[in-house]
């Protein structure tokens, strides 16, 4: 495996609180992660000291095989906050130089990228005008551009499609997905979990300072799934009891069952043929992403936590 | 330090191009030299006439008030209290029966109250009305009086200073008024520019651009090219006035008659006097070179020179300090006003102590107001108007300037930690505990 970036044992602990508390996880080189967790998990906290804002008390960061040197490696990040940040008095193109060459690029490169990018994202007819001319669409749109113009090999998005309308945000989908098919490494946080099922390879879940969840989309699911299949039935019949299942929920011509320990989907199949049953459709239900994470949640004191200073 | 230099050139040039930025750099000058003509020209043609009717019952004031621009008396007969307006005069002066060498009360009525100035010029007249006319009974002649009074001269008072064996003039009223005018110009930039730095630091938070540039450069980056960037457009500006002021006065030494010009010259190449055989210099001529003279008398280089240092030295010290007040405001501006005070309070109290130091330059307060950075760019300005050595000596100078340097270098390092926690700390309101803490618990 690839690594692009590794933590070890990271940790950050504030006066009042532990902020991130014991946290490890690799992300593959190329890959798309999704950092999740409630507000004030400690995933902004998580995010910082990744970017070199904030030293970790404890533990490793280890960024393309070496270790993370803030000075350095902030070149080949390219960061996102949540809040979108840009000086609204400022025209469009000086701003987006300005911040390029802060990430290092000479002024001709950075000129360069910034007429490549704003004509790709047809914003080229911004640059004379002001931030505070702009919807919040657009102005995230410039966002994402400034973020990503100095090539990073790590691009951290921090809710990047809040505010965006369908059109753009598929612009921009179709863009992270290009990025990292061309090889940078993309951490998505969030907590629409819908977007985080469409676009993400891995994700790791953070609760109260702690990594509560870690693996592939699809090995989650699978890890959490309650073996509850759906079967669709011609109209007007209805499911007999079964030693086979439990009826969980129905729906006009789909029944939601819940299949009993030491059976399997064919035993359940097999007792429906015998029963006579006519089956139209059969499928497995997995849950959610948002049904686990409500799950895990739910119950700590998450919420509490969040109005505390993060 | 390349990065640094990238933001010190943004916070300059987008204050340097803001139009507020240029109204106020070519409008201030033009403002102080319309006041200051304005006021003059007010002075000469904006006093009213007053037409002053006298009743005299001794008639022998009449002679001796004489008429001036402003004033002119007449003694006409039937004139009272209850009809001198109707007659046409504004005021009308009655005078008592006057008996020997008692105080009496001379009776001024009016249709509009008179200003003090002019109230004084007329108990002046009356008065020396009244010593002539007794000049004249104890037997003095007219024509002696008048005599004595075209010859009587005014005496000046001319100060030198010893420095060693020479002795150089020195002018007190002119050391107080660049005393008091550098400090005041200190204090007022001070405030400019340390609330322009404060919220400068603000918008970046409120903002939230702080994030995206704190993850390009380090906190103390972010805030030093800020102070210096705004601290290169006040010593721009400083420098504009100065050019400005300077090319402003000589145009306006230009619009001088020929002939002024000219004896103007003559006086300059010789010190003061006339040159043989040429005729007396006019009034004006006399009066600009004077000034010119009196301006020449004061240290320039020294004072332009201290005036930077401490302009710099007194800016670094609080915007500072300024910076970050801003970065622990939120999004109400009202947090500010509260953490705010503790600067302003010193910049007010050094203000108050320099109004007094530019009187008296060598009490004990204004030795240590001079040394303590938090008033020494204004105090000490105020006592280096005076002279060196004369009146601050080499070592004073030299110990303040070496305590400011360290004042500013402490109070940069003390924000610098204060900042970098602030400026990405939201929704918390801040108090000076918690101030104290981030600047020296944590690591």
């Amino acid at each position: 495996m690839d690594a692009l970036l590794s933590l070890q044992n990271l940790r950050k602990y504030y006066a009042t609180q532990k902020a991130v508390d014991d946290i490890s996880f690799t992300i593959e080189r190329g890959s798309i992660f999704g950092l999740l967790g409630p507000n004030g998990a400690g995933k902004t906290t998580l995010l910082r000291m990744i970017t070199g804002i904030f030293y970790p008390d404890g533990g490793d960061i280890i960024l393309d095989g070496r270790p993370f040197d803030a000075l350095n490696d902030i070149q080949k990040i390219g960061y996102m906050p949540e809040e979108r940040g840009l000086y609204k008095k400022m025209k469009i193109g000086e701003q987006a130089l300005y911040l390029a060459q802060l990430k290092g690029l000479s002024k001709a490169e950075a000129t360069e990228k910034i007429k490549y990018w704003f004509k790709k994202f047809e914003m080229e007819s911004w640059w004379n005008k002001k931030v505070e001319d702009l919807s919040k669409g657009m102005s995230q749109k410039l966002q994402f551009v400034i973020t990503v113009l100095h090539e990073p090999k790590l691009i951290i998005l921090d809710e990047p499609f809040s505010g965006l309308d369908p059109v753009n945000a598929n612009l921009i989908k179709d863009e992270i997905y290009a990025l990292a098919k061309k090889g940078a490494t993309i951490i998505f946080s969030t907590h629409r979990m819908e977007q985080v099922e469409e676009i993400c390879d891995h994700i790791v879940l953070v609760n109260l300072g702690k990594k509560i969840l870690d693996g592939s989309v699809a090995g989650i699911k699978q890890q959490y799934k309650q073996n509850i299949f759906s079967i669709e039935t011609e109209a007007g019949v209805a499911l007999p009891t079964n030693t086979a299942y439990v009826i969980v929920k129905t729906e006009s011509n789909k029944t939601f069952v819940k299949i009993n320990e030491g059976f399997n989907a064919n035993d359940l199949l097999k007792q429906l043929i015998t029963q006579n049953i006519q089956v139209v459709g059969f499928n497995e239900v997995l849950p959610s992403l948002n049904d686990i994470f409500i799950n895990l949640v739910e119950g700590t004191h998450a919420n509490a936590r969040a109005f505390q200073n993060s | 330090m390349n990065k640094i230099w990238l933001i010190i050139q943004r916070e300059y040039s987008t204050r340097v191009k803001n139009k507020r930025f240029l109204l106020l750099t070519f409008l201030m000058p033009l403002l102080i030299v319309g006041m200051i003509a304005a006021s003059t020209y007010l002075s000469i043609t904006g006093v009213e006439q007053r037409k002053i009717a006298v009743v005299d019952p001794n008639g022998f004031i009449k002679n001796s008030l004489k008429n001036t621009s402003q004033i002119s008396f007449s003694f006409p007969a039937n004139v009272d209290t209850t009809n001198y307006q109707k007659q046409g005069f504004t005021d009308i002066l009655i005078i008592p029966k006057f008996d020997g060498d008692k105080k009496t009360n001379y009776i001024l009525r009016s249709k509009k109250s008179m200003g003090l100035m002019l109230q004084e010029s007329i108990t002046n007249k009356i008065n020396s009305a009244i010593e002539d006319q007794m000049l004249q009974d104890a037997g003095i002649h007219q024509n002696v009086l008048d005599s004595i009074h075209k010859a009587a001269q005014f005496a000046e008072l001319k100060a030198y200073e010893d420095k060693g064996n020479t002795s150089k003039e020195s002018n007190a009223s002119l050391a107080m008024g660049i005393g008091y005018a550098s400090g005041l110009l200190i204090y007022i930039t001070m405030f400019i520019y340390g609330t322009m730095v404060m919220r400068g630091v603000m918008e970046e938070k409120t903002n939230r651009i702080a994030e995206v540039i704190i993850s390009s450069v380090k906190p103390f980056e972010l805030m030093m090219g800020k102070i210096i960037g705004i601290g290169a457009v006040g010593l721009t500006q400083f420098l504009l006035w100065i050019v400005l002021i300077i090319s402003l006065t000589s145009a306006a030494a230009g619009f001088l008659p020929a002939d002024v010009q000219h004896q103007l010259t003559s006086l300059q190449q010789n010190n003061g006097q006339m040159a043989g055989g040429m005729m007396q210099a006019s009034e004006s001529a006399v009066k600009i070179y004077n000034f010119q003279h009196t301006i020449a008398t004061a240290n320039w280089p020294l004072i332009i020179g201290c005036f930077i240092f401490y302009f710099l030295g007194g800016y670094l010290f609080y915007a500072a300090l300024f910076a970050a007040v801003g970065s622990t405001v939120n999004e109400d501006p009202q947090d500010a006003q509260s953490l705010m005070f503790p600067i302003t309070m010193p910049l007010i109290l050094s203000y108050l102590i320099t109004n007094m130091v530019t009187q008296n330059p060598n009490t004990p307060i204004a030795f240590w107001a001079s040394i303590i950075p938090f008033s020494s760019p204004m105090v000490m300005m105020a006592r280096v108007a005076y002279g060196v050595p004369s009146a601050v000596s080499y070592w004073e100078l030299i110990l303040s300037m070496l305590v400011l340097i360290a004042g500013f270098i402490f109070t940069t390092w003390l924000s610098g930690r204060i900042y970098r926690t602030g400026i990405l700390l939201y929704g918390k309101k801040v108090t000076w505990k918690t101030l104290i803490k981030w600047a020296f618990v944590k690591g």
